[in-house]
This record gives C-alpha cells, structure tokens and sequence, in this order.
C-alpha cells in the first residue's frame, strides 16, 4: 500500500473524491483492525461526528487547506468530553472539560480530530514502554522482533507509520516528537519553543515543552503546522508574533545554504551504520548547491545531564497536583491525609515517573539547589549560547537524530540511563527553545529506518521545513512503508 | 497595661496578608467576591486541572506598586513569581505561586506613634502570592469540604523589620497598616472576611544581647485585640520557659481567645523545605518606569501628611489630626464639611470627635453609614457659627438630624429653636431674671462673680435654652453693675 498524505487527502476532499465521513470512517477502520496499540481510545462518534460537520462547512463554501482531513491527537491534549489519560493510570477515567488551545486551533480549521494516541506515561520516557496502557508496537518490527516506536509520542508515531492515521499531534520535550519519528520513518518538528500553545497540554516540563505535527512528509507537517500555531493570551509563555504560512517557501532554493556538522555529534556512541547514513544524506544536500561545514557546540556534552536536572525538577513540580482531591485516581482506603496521598500515588504513577519526581524533588531541595538546578540552568545558558555563535557560521545544524535505530522492545527498560541516552542529540535543541526535526535519511541494513536531525535557528521553522522539502523531493525514503503497516506485508 | 520581668526584651516581627482589590484573581478571570457558594468561584485554572496554565493580572501587580510607594520602599522593577511546593487540599496544584527572591517591593519604612513619641519600622519587603482555598472542618462527618473559591486571590504579603518590642507596639502598627491599606484603596481591610491576616513572629532575648532569641510563630489571628493578647501569653510563656532554664522550639502557635493561650499547631514541620524555583509558566514581570509614574499619580494624600497638613495649615491639635486622619472616610469627611462650612477647624474637628462618633459608636455604624450627610452637617455648624444655634440646641437639632426627620432649616423652624440674639427680647428676659433672683443679684454686687453663671442659667432655662449665652451674659452683667 503506498502512502497517503494529508495533502492528498485535502485534494481528494476538495474535488469531492471522498468525503470527510468517508476517509475517516477509512481509518477507523484500519484503527480497529490494528494490532499495534497505538491508541489509548477511539471516539468514534466524536470523530465521524466532526467529519459531518466538515462536510458541512465544505458544502457551505469553506475551502480551509485540511478541513476535513482527520489527525490522531496524543493522548497528551485535553479535549472536552474525551477521556485524557496522559498514558497514566492517575488519569484513567478522567475526561476533559475542555480542550487544548492547539487542538482547538486545529479543531477550527475543520481537522478531525480522531483517536488519542499512546504514550510514555507523562511522557516520560523514550520507547514508549512506560505507558499504563501497554507498549506500542513499531511497524517496522515485526511479532518475531517487535521494536520500540520509540517515545513518548510512540502512540503518534506508530500510527502514522502503520497508516492507520494520516498524521498526528505529538509533544516534544527532549525528543519525543523527533524520536520516535526517526524510529518510525517519519517527518517530526518540534517548533520553536513558544509557537504553539500549552494550554491544555498536561506539562510535563513547561519551560521544555512543545507540540508538533508527525507526518509522512515535511510539506503536510507545514499543512498542520499552521493549524496549530499562533499566540495564545492563556498561556503566558506564548509568543506574540504574525502567523506565518509555513508552506510559502517549502520549494525555495537550497542554493548556498550552509550546513554545520558538530564535531560533538559524530563522536563515540554513534552507531558507525547511523553515521554513514547521516553523512549520506548531508552529501545530498551538497548536490542542491549547499556547502557543508564542521562546527563546534562544545558545551554539548552538558545538555543531557543538565536535561534530567532541570526536566524531573519541573516535572516534579507539575505533576503535585495529581493529588487524588479533586479528579482522576483517589485510593480506595485510606486513613487519613498523608495516607491518602502517598496511596493514591503510589498507586496511580509507575516507575520512571515516580523516579523523576524523587530526583526532581531532590534537585530542588534545600541544599542542593544551587548545586543542581541552578548550576544546571547556568549550564543551559551555555549550551544556547553555543548554538548562536554555531549559527553565525551555519544556516542549519544537522546530525544524526539518535544514536542508532529502533531497539528492541523491552532491552532498555531495567537500565534508565542507556534509555535516557537516547536523546543525546535531541535535548540540545529543547534546552535552547529552538525549532528542530527528523526527516527519513534512509535504512540500516536491516531495514530500520535512520532519521536526519535538523535544527535552525529561533523562529525558522519555515527554513527547516524547505530543507527537508526539498530533500524530500530529490530522495524518496519517506515513502517507504512498513512491512507491519496496514497493507503491508507482515 | 502589660509589662513584663524588664531584664527581656521583646522581639516582634509581623507579616500581614492582605487581601488585593482586584475584580479577578491574581492569574486567572474568576470573581473574588466574598460568600459565593462554594466552588462557584473556581475556574479550570483556579482548581489546577491538567493542562492549564496562569496568566498574570496586572491590577494586582498596580496594587503592590502602589503600596510599595506608600511606604516609600524600592520598586523591583523586574521581579519574578516562584513555586512555593507544598501538599495541602486546599491548594489545588500542590505549589503556591509565590515570590521569594525578588519581590516586587523592596525595603521602606511606617511611622507608629507609641508612648515613647514617633517610631520608625522598618517594612523589609512586599511580595505578591495567591491565596489557598478554605478547608472546612465541620458539617462534613468527619471529612472536610474543600472549597476552592479563595484559591488564586490575589495577597500582598507585607514582611516587617523585627522592629516592634512591645505588643502595643505590635497593634500600633497593625492598625496603621490596616490604615493605610485601606487609605489607598489596596485593601478593604475586613479582618472577619480574612481579608487582612495577621502573623505575629515573637521571641525574647536578654536586654542587652544582641542575638535574636529563638521565635515562634502566632497565625492568622482575625482581630487586633487577639493579637495582642496572644502576644502577650507568648511573652509570660517564653520567659517563663527561659527562667526554667529550658529552651524555646521554633514553632507555630495558634491562639485560643476562649482560654486565652497559645497552642502548638499539631503535625507541623518548622522548617518545611518549599523547594522553591522560579516558575517557568510565568516570564520575570518587567514594569516600565511610566507605569510606575502613573501609579504614583493615583496616590491620594497619605496619612501622615495629611495629618501633617491639619496641623499646620488648619491648626488642629496632634491628637484630633490623629483621630480625624486614621481613616479616609472620616478625613474626607472632615475635609468636605470644613471646606463647605463657615466654622473653624476646630469646631468641625469637636462635633465629629464628639456628637457624631459617639452616634456612630452607640449605633454600630460606619462613618461612610452615617445618617447625617456631610452637607447637613456643615449646615448645622454654620448655624451655630451664625449663632442662630447654640452649643445647646445645636445638639437638639443634631438628634433630629439623626433621626433623619428632615433638613437643618425645616428643624429649626418646627421646633422652635433659633436662637434669641435680639437685644431688647434678652433685655427683657434678663429684666425679669433679676426682678426674680434678688438674693442672687446681691451676691454679685457683693463681688461674688461666680453667681453670674446661676443667673445666666436662669435665662436660658427662662428662653427655654434660645437665648444667646454670651449676650445674655454680657446684658446681665452691664445691668446689675450699672443699677
């Protein structure tokens, strides 16, 4: 089966091929067919019922670019009368009463919202594996050599890549957009920070955070882009700036666009396949007329250990109010306050996030708070400050996305630290709040798909997206499908 | 009045939480209008449901600033909200936003007056943070009901100078600071609604010593009678303690008014570790120097310049400029009426300390309830001025006024009282005294003056209170001298 991508959907809906009821009742079936867990739940009637209103809208003249096209949103997005778990038991039957400002932007530019997808609970984590509702399969395992998605958006990224949706909403923090992205053969950014809204984004580490379109090429990522940006006034780190077209120069010219290659990103524990891919793929880019040059991020080195201060002391933070008072899990018994308390938790958070909310509690404590989060802040200073003087140099830093391709379920999760070292090259660009992304650069030799990191600097999303356009269109990797999608050959 | 053993001496420092006029809370739209049903007033925001984030509402921060330049502190132009990171039910995200490093208001100082004649104190800071919800303990078998329409209420937090080494110094300066809070319209200062709560840090030390004893901390005490009696239990508590050759704890203590003494609050932890951090869902506030001007701009005369000003340009006495600049209602009061007015300062500053306080006091009311308007007051006081009234009758149309039974003219008239300035009517009333009182009328001329006084009386008891006093004794006098 070969792709289809949103852009095709929207010009099928515009020639009145297929109707918005039709496609989505497509993929709810597909939905049901599949066996990858890729979704923590389905309202359908919510889904088909949006669909009709699309119709509606298109029959009364509304020509909005995807209006009609349905996305699967992360189960990370509150949205109202839809339950909203954020991959946790503590959250199990809680259902929103209102919805997320990017899924309401979405929302009013006719997507459908349909389906909320599995994640890392919290997300936290980079596999996928610590959601309360299962692991996620990759469709590019298969039942005898079932691979991670990767995570936390692994919910979004298996569903993209096993087809059963055409795109869909993922959060970024260290990576999780990116990730998994890569590990799926898929086109995800992470905005810059700010771009889009938080509200209604349950936080994990506010000032990390961000939502981003996961797509099968980087022009349908433009396409949701732009329904999910814009100035929030709800959420106080929302930025103020014009709303932007992020498709008007995905076809621009890649003439004497410099590329930067840190030195620190091809170092040890890059997987040496993974490297002769990524540099592959840059030499691509020199046939376009680009120039590549090696630079330097030195304080590099500092972004992962000053991630997993900064991130579970936020995170330890924000997740306080998961108290049992006043929704989601409450422990059944309890004999007074603290009992209370400490049940409910116990009983509604699992291990890795447990685990982070006692390293971030520690980080902030009396004592060890200059020791760690201030001095991890300073750190994160230093490691922005390296990518403004990279980029007097550079228009664009790329590197690979992770260290080496989809591992195995289940071999990562006894050893925390090598799954946080996943996100060696992601956290960079969350620490400085810059727009970064992963495009499909290929395959290992067995088969595993290989993604290319891009990051540009602040508020460049357009320029990353005309990279990796145009890439697009002189490559064809992003229109591999996997052997365990629908259709496929699993 | 307290005293205590004069080998200790007594260490105060208060925080004050005072309740921001604002029509929404601090970072979220909802109303604070006090005795809503509950949870009615709480928003997605207020009751902290995933997801949701705080939006700062910049009347609050107006308000501190405003305060801030009240006591003439530093502005921190550039201050910055903290999480302060507890578990409580009534505080839905399991953190206050507070402010701990930067505060928006920096040191500046209050005058008191004590005994010992004007103190300076020190207020080191002002700070900004949202108010929990309320835990009801009661009505609910056994549970306690979470109401959560408090949460998000905008408080400034008003830190002293441990400064106050007395507990009549401690009042002294709560009251000028529920004064001034409510002088610049900060606050409505409604102790038994909470909007002005009180701590009160004590500890003793002997005199002499320079290190701070060990303190403990008396909470949320809702009247100012209770903080100083709770003080004063403290201070016996403490030197008593100390005489033992024990040892204050720091601790939190609340006060039984029933009992009169202090508790130990159970289950506290003294030094709670906040693990407080900047909060990275707000930016630093950045107030620009032209709104700090036009805040300044609102300000209305403060207390002690006003108090300064009746003084010198009115020639009131310290103490009626002390007693009419406590609040501003009564100050505009007395400044409408003797701008209005023909009477002196003076007079208008007796007949509010006097016949309307004691009105007001008697009947529970505020001066802003008063039942006689500040027009029908300086009327009054330009009758007597005019001397169509007396001190006397005066009083009586006061009373009718009060009993609103009409305007000060139509009073006068119905009831008959102007006042009898007409020479020839006291010359006759004054003939017929002295035909009445021979026996009073020769103790004068024997050089007994003080007899005048009777005889004055008898003509105003025979005038039935109308006669002009001062002429009728001047008439008198002239006639009994010249016959």
């Amino acid at each position: 089966m070969t792709i289809t991508t949103m852009a095709q959907l929207a010009a099928d809906l515009k020639d009145g091929k297929r109707s918005s009821v039709e496609i989505t009742q497509d993929y709810l079936g597909r939905i049901e067919q599949s066996d990858h867990n890729a979704f923590i739940s389905v309202d359908t009637e919510m889904a088909l019922s949006q669909a009709r209103a699309a119709d509606e809208r298109r029959a009364k003249g509304d020509a909005s670019a995807l209006l009609g096209v349905p996305v699967a949103q992360k189960d990370i997005f509150c949205i109202d009368g839809a339950q909203t778990t954020c991959g946790s038991k503590i959250l199990e039957n809680f259902v929103a009463p209102y919805t997320a400002t990017v899924v309401d932007n979405m929302q009013s530019h006719g997507i459908v919202s349909m389906g909320k997808t599995n994640m890392d609970e919290f997300a936290m984590g980079s596999s996928n594996e610590t959601s309360y509702f299962g692991a996620v399969k990759n469709p590019w395992g298969s039942n005898e050599n079932a691979l991670v998605p990767g995570g936390s958006s692994g919910g979004s990224a298996a569903a993209v890549s096993a087809l059963i949706a055409p795109a869909a909403t993922g959060t970024d923090t260290g990576g999780s957009i990116r990730q998994p992205a890569a590990f799926c053969n898929l086109t995800g950014i992470k905005p810059s920070y700010g771009r889009c809204s938080r509200y209604g984004m349950i936080a994990f580490a506010s000032s990390l955070d961000q939502a981003g379109p996961m797509t099968h090429t980087a022009e349908d990522s433009a396409l949701l882009l732009n329904t999910m940006a814009g100035f929030d006034a709800k959420d106080s780190t929302s930025l103020d700036v014009p709303a932007e077209d992020f498709t008007a120069s995905l076809n621009d010219s890649l003439d004497g666009l410099r590329i930067g290659l840190p030195k620190e990103f091809f170092g040890d524990g890059l997987d040496s396949e993974m490297a002769a891919i990524i540099e592959a793929a840059v030499k691509q880019f020199e046939a376009m007329g680009a120039t590549i040059k090696e630079v330097s991020l030195p304080n590099s080195h500092l972004a992962l250990p000053s991630y997993y201060v900064i991130a579970p002391a936020e995170a330890s933070s924000n997740l306080s109010r998961f108290d049992g008072v006043r929704y989601g899990h409450r422990t059944e018994e309890y004999s007074d306050l603290v009992d209370m308390y400490t049940k409910t938790r116990s009983e509604g958070f699992g291990d890795e996030v447990k685990r982070r909310i006692m390293i971030g509690a520690y980080a902030l404590s009396s004592g060890y708070y200059d020791a760690y989060y201030s001095q991890a802040q300073k750190l994160r200073r230093l490691i922005s400050n390296d990518f403004t003087a990279a980029f007097t140099e550079c228009d664009v830093i790329m590197g690979p996305t992770t260290p080496s391709p989809a591992f195995a379920a289940n071999s990562r999760m006894d050893d925390p630290v090598s799954m946080y070292l996943n996100d060696i090259y992601t956290i960079p660009a969350n620490l400085a709040g810059l727009p970064a992304g992963s495009i499909p650069a290929g395959f290992t030799a067995n088969g595993l798909p290989a993604g290319l990191h891009l990051i540009t600097p602040y508020l460049q999303e357009a320029k990353m997206l005309n990279i990796a356009h145009r890439y697009q269109q002189e490559t064809d990797w992003h229109t591999h499908t996997a052997p365990s999608s629908f259709g496929g050959n699993s | 009045m307290f005293t205590w053993d004069q080998r200790w001496e007594v260490v105060i420092g208060l925080e004050v939480h005072t309740q921001l006029l604002t029509k929404s809370k601090i970072f979220s739209g909802s109303s604070i209008a006090y005795g809503a049903e509950p949870n009615t007033q709480a928003s997605a925001v207020d009751i902290a449901l995933p997801g949701v984030l705080p939006v700062m509402n910049y009347e609050a921060a107006r308000l501190a600033v405003k305060f801030g330049l009240a006591i003439g502190a530093h502005i921190n132009q550039r201050n910055v909200f903290d999480r302060k990171n507890y578990f409580y039910p009534d505080l839905p995200k399991g953190y206050q936003i507070s402010q701990m490093e930067l505060p928006i208001v920096g040191f500046g100082t209050m005058d008191i007056e004590t005994q010992e004649g004007t103190k300076t104190i020190g207020i080191t800071r002002a700070h900004l943070e949202e108010d929990a919800g309320k835990s009801l303990h009661e009505d609910f078998q056994g549970q306690t009901g979470i109401d959560l329409n408090r949460a998000g209420t905008p408080l400034l937090e008003i830190v002293s100078e441990p400064d106050m080494r007395s507990p009549a110094e401690a009042v002294a300066y709560l009251r000028k600071l529920h004064s001034l809070v409510r002088y610049i319209e900060i606050c409505d200062g409604n102790m038994q609604e909470g909007s002005f709560r009180c701590d009160a840090n004590v500890s003793i030390r002997p005199r002499g010593q320079e290190e701070l004893g060990t303190r403990t901390e008396l909470k949320n005490i809702n009247s100012f009678r209770f903080v100083e009696r709770a003080m004063e239990y403290e201070i016996e508590r403490q030197i008593d303690i100390l005489e033992d050759g024990g040892k204050v704890t720091q601790e939190t203590r609340l006060y039984d008014s029933d009992k009169h003494e202090t508790r130990s609050m159970r289950s506290k932890e003294d030094s709670h570790d906040y693990r407080y951090f900047p909060d990275p869902d707000l930016p630093p506030m950045v107030l620009e120097d032209s709104f700090i001007e036009q805040v300044r701009a609102t300000l209305p005369e403060l207390p002690t310049e006003k108090k300064a000003r009746f003084q010198s340009e009115l020639g009131l006495s310290l103490d009626d400029a002390e007693t009419l600049t406590t609040d501003r209602e009564t100050a505009d009061f007395f400044e409408t009426v003797f701008n209005a007015t023909k009477a002196e300062a003076k007079i208008v500053a007796n007949w509010m300390s006097g016949e309307l306080f004691a009105n007001l006091n008697k009947s529970e009311l505020e001066i802003s309830e008063s039942p006689i308007s500040t027009q029908q007051f300086g009327l009054l006081l330009d009758r007597i001025a005019d001397k169509t009234l007396s001190g006397n009758t005066a009083k009586q149309v006061f009373a009718a006024l009060w009993e609103q039974e009409g305007e000060v003219d139509a009073i006068i008239e119905a009831k008959g009282l102007k006042q009898i300035t007409d020479t020839g009517a006291i010359e006759a009333i004054v003939d017929a005294v002295i035909a009445s009182c021979p026996e009073q009328v020769q103790q004068f001329k024997d050089g007994n003056e003080k007899v005048i006084g009777f005889l004055v009386g008898q003509v105003m008891q025979k005038s039935r209170g109308k006669a002009n006093p001062q002429m009728a004794n001047e008439l008198l006098t002239k006639k009994m001298v010249e016959s």
